[in-house]
C-alpha cells in the first residue's frame, strides 16, 4: 500500500541513513580537537533531545526536570564502575534501566496532574533529586565523583586524548533515540501517545489508556536520558550534582527539542545543531570579556526562532509541509 | 431478541443539581433511537454515562447483560461502546487516516491492519479525498464525519451521536443523515442525542424525551410530535392545545 504514511517514513528512513553516513564520516575532514569536541558534545544532545522528545514532543507531556534522569544514569555507571567495576558498556544499560524506573516512580504522582501542573511538579521534583544527591556522601556529596584513568578501552569507554571514539559512541547513542522515534512515529504505542497529546478525552473514547501511555512514554525518555547521563559522565571523567542535576540542565535537554520543533523526527536534531554549535561559539568568543554577551547573543537566537518560526525550525523544511502543522 | 443495552434507574446530581432522576429505558439491537429534549434536560449527561465518561450515582447500565456504568471510557470502548462529541474533539496534528488508525488499534495491534482497517472506513464515511489531510484543516461537516470515522474504527456495537447534525447547513445535514442510515445498515445500534427534533424525528424508529432530568416520554416519531406534555416541554403551555 503506497499511500502518504507509508512512503514518507521511506523518505524519512532514507535521509536518517545518510544523515548518519555524513555524520560518521564528519571527522574525515575535521582533525580539529575543539571541534570534534563540540560535534560530540552536539551529537550527545540531539541525542537528550530527541529521549527529551520521545515523552515532551509525542506524548505532550512538558518536563522540566529531565536533568534529573540524566543525573541519575551518570551516577549509576560511575558508581558501579568505581565500586563494583561493572564496565561502563555495561553500566550504560544499568543507568538505562534505573532511569527509566525512576521515571515510572515519578510518574505515579506526577501523571495524576496535567498540563502546567505536571511541569510544575517535574521542576520540583528535579529540584529534590538535586538537593539529595548533593547531601548525599556514599555518591560523593558535593564533591562529586572523579573517574579514574585506567588505560585505553572500549569496554570502559577510556580513551587517552583521542575524541574520535566517543564520536562513534554518542552517534550510536544519538542513533537510537532516533530509532527509536521512529519506531514509535509508526506503531500502536505512538500513535496512542499523540493521540493522548491533542485531545484525552477523544483518546479515552478510543480506548486509549491515558495513564499507562504517558507511563510508558515516561519510561522510555527517562531511560533513555540515563543512558546519555552515563556517556555524558565517561567523557567528562568527573561529576558532581552541579553539572549533571542542577535545574538548567532541564533546559537544556528541553530546549534543542523545541527549537527545532516538538513531536517531530528531526527537530531536535535541527534544534541541537543550532543551539550547541551556537551557544558553545559565543561563549568561547564572547564569554570571557564582556560577561554575558553570549548569553544574551544564545537567548536572543531564541527568542528570534520563537517568533519567526513557532513551530520549530523544522518547519523550514518540506517533509510535513507547511499546510501539516496546526497554526499554534 | 434481549435488548443491547440497558438502562436501570440511572440517577446523577452534580452537586444541587439533578441532571438525570431515575432514567430506564431499553435500546433495541439495530435500531436508531432518538434521544431529545430542551437545553439542560440531561441528555449528554446520561449520554456520558453510557460512554463511562460519569459514573451514575444509582443505577445501573448494561451492554448485553453486562455492567457497564463504572468502568470507565477505556473499557466501555473495549466493551463495543464508540461515541462522538458535541464539540467535535479532532487530533489536530495528525492527518485523517492517522485519527482513524489511532480507533483502529483498538482491534487490530499491527500498524498494517490498524492501516488497512482505517482507509476502509474513511471511505466508508465519504472522506477518501481528504485522507492524507491534517485533520485541523478539515471543515466543519468533515470533522464530524472524521469523528463518525474514528468512532466506527473502533468496531463498536452502539454509537452514540452528540449533536451530530446541529448546526450544518440543509444540504450538509442531508448527507450526514444519509451517513447515519448508511451506519445503521452496517449493523451498528445508534443511540442520536440532536435537540432540533426536526432532525432527529424522521431518521429514528424511536425516541426518548428527556426534560429536567426525567424521561418526559418514549414512542414513536409519529406518537412524540403529537404528545401534548412533549409540546410543552418545547413551546410552554401556550400552544399545547
Amino acid at each position: 500500500m503506497a499511500n502518504a504514511i507509508v512512503k514518507r517514513r521511506r523518505q524519512e528512513l532514507v535521509v536518517g541513513g545518510v544523515v548518519l553516513a555524513g555524520l560518521a564520516l564528519l571527522p574525515v575532514p575535521i582533525k580539529d580537537v575543539y571541534t570534534q569536541n563540540l560535534i560530540i558534545i552536539t551529537v550527545l544532545f540531539a541525542g537528550l533531545a530527541q529521549a527529551w522528545n520521545i515523552l515532551g514532543g509525542y506524548c505532550g507531556q512538558i518536563s522540566l526536570g529531565h536533568a534529573l534522569y540524566f543525573g541519575i544514569g551518570s551516577y549509576v555507571s560511575t558508581l558501579l564502575y568505581l565500586k563494583l567495576g561493572i564496565p561502563p558498556t555495561l553500566g550504560l544499560f544499568a543507568a538505562g534501566i534505573v532511569a527509566g524506573a525512576a521515571a515510572l516512580l515519578i510518574g505515579w504522582p506526577c501523571f495524576r496532574l496535567s498540563g502546567h501542573y505536571y511541569a510544575i511538579a517535574t521542576v520540583v521534583v528535579g529540584e529534590i533529586g538535586y538537593l539529595l544527591f548533593l547531601n548525599w556522601d556514599f555518591v560523593g556529596g558535593a564533591t562529586g565523583v572523579f573517574i579514574p584513568f585506567k588505560g585505553e578501552s572500549w569496554a570502559e569507554l577510556q580513551f587517552k586524548t583521542a575524541k574520535l571514539p566517543y564520536h562513534f559512541v554518542v552517534l550510536a547513542f544519538a542513533a537510537a533515540t532516533w530509532l527509536a522515534a521512529f519506531w514509535l512515529e509508526g506503531s500502536r504505542w505512538g500513535f496512542a501517545w499523540r493521540a493522548v497529546k491533542d485531545d484525552v478525552v477523544a483518546a479515552r473514547s478510543l480506548g486509549v489508556n491515558i495513564f499507562a501511555s504517558k507511563m510508558a512514554a515516561a519510561a522510555l525518555s527517562g531511560g533513555f536520558t540515563g543512558m546519555g547521563g552515563a556517556l555524558y559522565a565517561q567523557y567528562v571523567g568527573y561529576i558532581d550534582p552541579d553539572s549533571v542535576l542542577a535545574g538548567h540542565f532541564s533546559i537544556l535537554i528541553a530546549l534543542p527539542a523545541v527549537l527545532g520543533g516538538v513531536g517531530t523526527l528531526w527537530g531536535p536534531l535541527i534544534g541541537a545543531a543550532v543551539l550547541i554549535p551556537a551557544s558553545e561559539l559565543s561563549r568561547s568568543y564572547l564569554g570571557g570579556s564582556g560577561r554575558g554577551v553570549d548569553l544574551m547573543l544564545y537567548g536572543g537566537l531564541i527568542v528570534l526562532v520563537a517568533l519567526a518560526r513557532p513551530q520549530g525550525l523544522v518547519s523550514l523544511f518540506n517533509w510535513r509541509r507547511k499546510s501539516d502543522v496546526p497554526a499554534a | 431478541m434481549s435488548p443491547l443495552l440497558e438502562i436501570r434507574s440511572v440517577s446523577k446530581r452534580f452537586g444541587g443539581v439533578a441532571a438525570n432522576i431515575d432514567i430506564s429505558f431499553d435500546v433495541r439491537r439495530g435500531e436508531i433511537l432518538g434521544l431529545i429534549g430542551p437545553n439542560g434536560a440531561g441528555k449528554t449527561s446520561l449520554f456520558n454515562a453510557i460512554a463511562g465518561e460519569v459514573t451514575p450515582d444509582s443505577g445501573e447500565i448494561m451492554l448485553n447483560g453486562q455492567r457497564l456504568s463504572g468502568l470507565g471510557p477505556v473499557a466501555c470502548a473495549a466493551l463495543g461502546v464508540a461515541r462522538t462529541f458535541q464539540v467535535v474533539r479532532s487530533f489536530d496534528t495528525m492527518t485523517v487516516l492517522e485519527n482513524v488508525m489511532v480507533g483502529a488499534f483498538l482491534r487490530h495491534r499491527a500498524p498494517a491492519a490498524a492501516m488497512r482497517a482505517a482507509t476502509d472506513i474513511i471511505g466508508f464515511c465519504g472522506l477518501n479525498g481528504r485522507i492524507d489531510r491534517p485533520a485541523w484543516g478539515l471543515s466543519p461537516p468533515e470533522k464530524r464525519r472524521l469523528e463518525v470515522a474514528r468512532a466506527l474504527a473502533t468496531e463498536p456495537q452502539l454509537l452514540l451521536l452528540d449533536e451530530m447534525l446541529t448546526g450544518l447547513t440543509p444540504t450538509e445535514a442531508q448527507s450526514g443523515v444519509q451517513l447515519i442510515r448508511d451506519v445503521a445498515a452496517r449493523g451498528v445500534t445508534i443511540i442520536m442525542v440532536e435537540h432540533v427534533m426536526e432532525i432527529v424525528l424522521p431518521l429514528v424508529e424511536r425516541a426518548v424525551v428527556l426534560n429536567l432530568g426525567q424521561i418526559l416520554t418514549i414512542g414513536t416519531s409519529a406518537e412524540i410530535v403529537r404528545n401534548p406534555a412533549v409540546i410543552r416541554a418545547y413551546l410552554g403551555d401556550r400552544y399545547a392545545a
